[in-house]
């Protein structure tokens, strides 16, 4: 792993793993180490959750599992949220009214699934409005893979089939972390992922068996995407030693390279099946493992753009920023109607804050 | 960067009913200045398939819960009382009770 611009960077977030990946032998920059746990009480935790029990928001819990869910959840949840941004570019461009009415529905979706998550993460004590704050001041990390531009058309395609695609393999098995509001998030949007998948699919197959123009947008996208999609799941195991933590308390259940190799191995059939190639010289079944092995990841472009210096990082943050601005009258008008409706009824407005 | 309203917003409980007779159940939250708008907010987020006929919110401090240090002693009353429960009666061999 590495490079020396990657020394500087002390916390790693990357994608659907949604994970924090902490450089071996470093501290997290800025948080003091987490308390000593009463030892009595995390060997009761560490048996529930070799029990497979839920982990409910009221229940004890160490003080770094709830740092690294808060850190992950919120960053999964940013994820989906700047996820809209790359999309959103097309939905005045959809070739079609039905296109556009899909790519609607999938980028609310999205809307949605960041909802979710960040409903999940409030239940450990933190206030979203804080995580958005962190967001738009650039301090908080979102999945790179959202700082690669989507060029044409047959991107938005290929982002529901791979991105969408390799978030599926990751989330089904987040269904299944051992902290119950983020299982039944991940539930919940595993449903719709489907949907998303399929969408983006439908449009490769169909730019595929197009003209020869339309099947070479669907290849050169696919090209542009596939080694940024496997990065995806995060460093190897070797080189993701936060993974132990978060295996070890039942968050994630399967390793990087494993949800990796699961990902290439749908994915290849696929490709097959619309005559698409993967960009991968060295991408061949392995007869004794029966898995597709597949080449060498340039890390130093994964470390790069998680560094910052993607080709579209400063533009996400930027219309992020703009389209929370832009809507605080939205919000304002919210609170004036509230107030106004109070005032009426001569109550307030009824919840406690 | 103006980051107005959002916290000030209260927190509000989601309750879902399906289709089809369950009972409402526990979806998520939304932050919402008042009941009207979180019922809509509640709408966007969590019923865009038709997963519900009906929709409460409740705002979340409202909400009184048991704490998993009751766990053993508020629940347990339920443990003991093995004639609640039809196996506890015996029924004599090849009768069909159901
Ligand atoms: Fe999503
Ligand atoms: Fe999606």
């Amino acid at each position: 792993m590495g490079g020396a611009a990657c020394e500087r960077v002390r916390w790693y977030f990357t994608d659907m793993p949604y994970e924090i990946h902490e450089k071996k032998g470093s501290q997290p920059k800025d948080k003091a180490p987490a308390p000593a746990e009463d030892p009595k009480r995390l060997a009761e935790f560490e048996a529930r959750i070799a029990r497979d029990e839920t982990i409910e928001p009221k229940d004890w819990m160490p003080e770094r599992y709830r740092r690294q869910l808060v850190r992950m959840m919120s960053q999964h949840a940013h994820s989906e949220v700047v996820g809209m941004l790359p999309e959103g570019n097309w939905i005045t461009r959809a070739p079609t009214l039905r296109r556009k009415m899909g790519l609607l529905a999938k980028v609310q979706d999205e809307a949605g699934h960041g909802l979710y998550i960040y409903c999940g993460t409030e239940t450990l004590g933190v206030d979203r409005h804080d995580l958005i704050v962190q967001l738009l001041n650039g301090t908080a990390k979102y999945s790179s893979i959202f700082n690669y531009p989507t060029l044409s058309w047959a991107d938005i395609g290929t982002i529901g089939w791979l991105v969408d695609g390799a978030a599926i393999v990751n989330q089904t098995m987040l269904a299944k972390a051992s902290y119950g509001p983020y299982a039944r998030a991940m539930v919940r949007i595993c449903k719709e992922e489907n949907f998303h998948k399929r969408q983006g699919y439908e449009i490769v197959a169909t730019l595929a068996r197009g003209t020869p123009a339309q099947k070479a947008m669907a290849q050169d996208s696919v090209n542009r995407w596939w080694w940024p999609s496997l990065m995806m799941f995060g460093p190897h195991d070797k080189d993701s030693p936060n993974s132990g933590d978060l295996s070890k308390w039942g968050i994630k259940r399967k390793s990087n390279d494993e949800l990796r190799q699961r990902f290439v191995n749908l994915t290849v059939a696929q490709a097959k099946a619309i005559d698409l190639t993967l960009p991968d010289p060295e991408l061949r079944f392995n007869e004794t493992t029966k898995d597709w092995d597949f080449g060498a990841i340039d890390w130093d472009e994964f470390w790069r753009v998680v560094g910052g210096d993607g080709p579209c990082n400063r533009e996400r943050l930027a219309a992020r920023r703009k389209a929370h601005d832009d809507g605080a009258w939205v919000r304002a008008a919210a609170e004036a109607h509230a107030a106004k409706h109070a005032a009426h009824r001569g109550a307030p407005s009824g919840a406690a804050a | 960067m103006a980051t107005t309203g959002d916290t000030a917003h209260p927190l509000w409980e989601v309750f879902t009913q399906p289709p089809g007779g369950g009972p409402h159940e526990h979806a998520g939250s939304v932050h919402a200045p008042d009941a009207e708008l979180a019922l809509q907010n509640a709408r966007d987020v969590y019923t865009r398939r038709g997963e519900a006929v009906s929709l409460w919110v409740v705002p979340s401090g409202a909400i009184v819960a048991s704490t998993p240090e009751d766990m053993g002693p508020f629940f347990d009353p339920g443990n003991d009382k093995a004639y609640r429960h039809p196996q506890f009666y015996k029924v004599s061999q090849g009768v069909r009770v159901f």
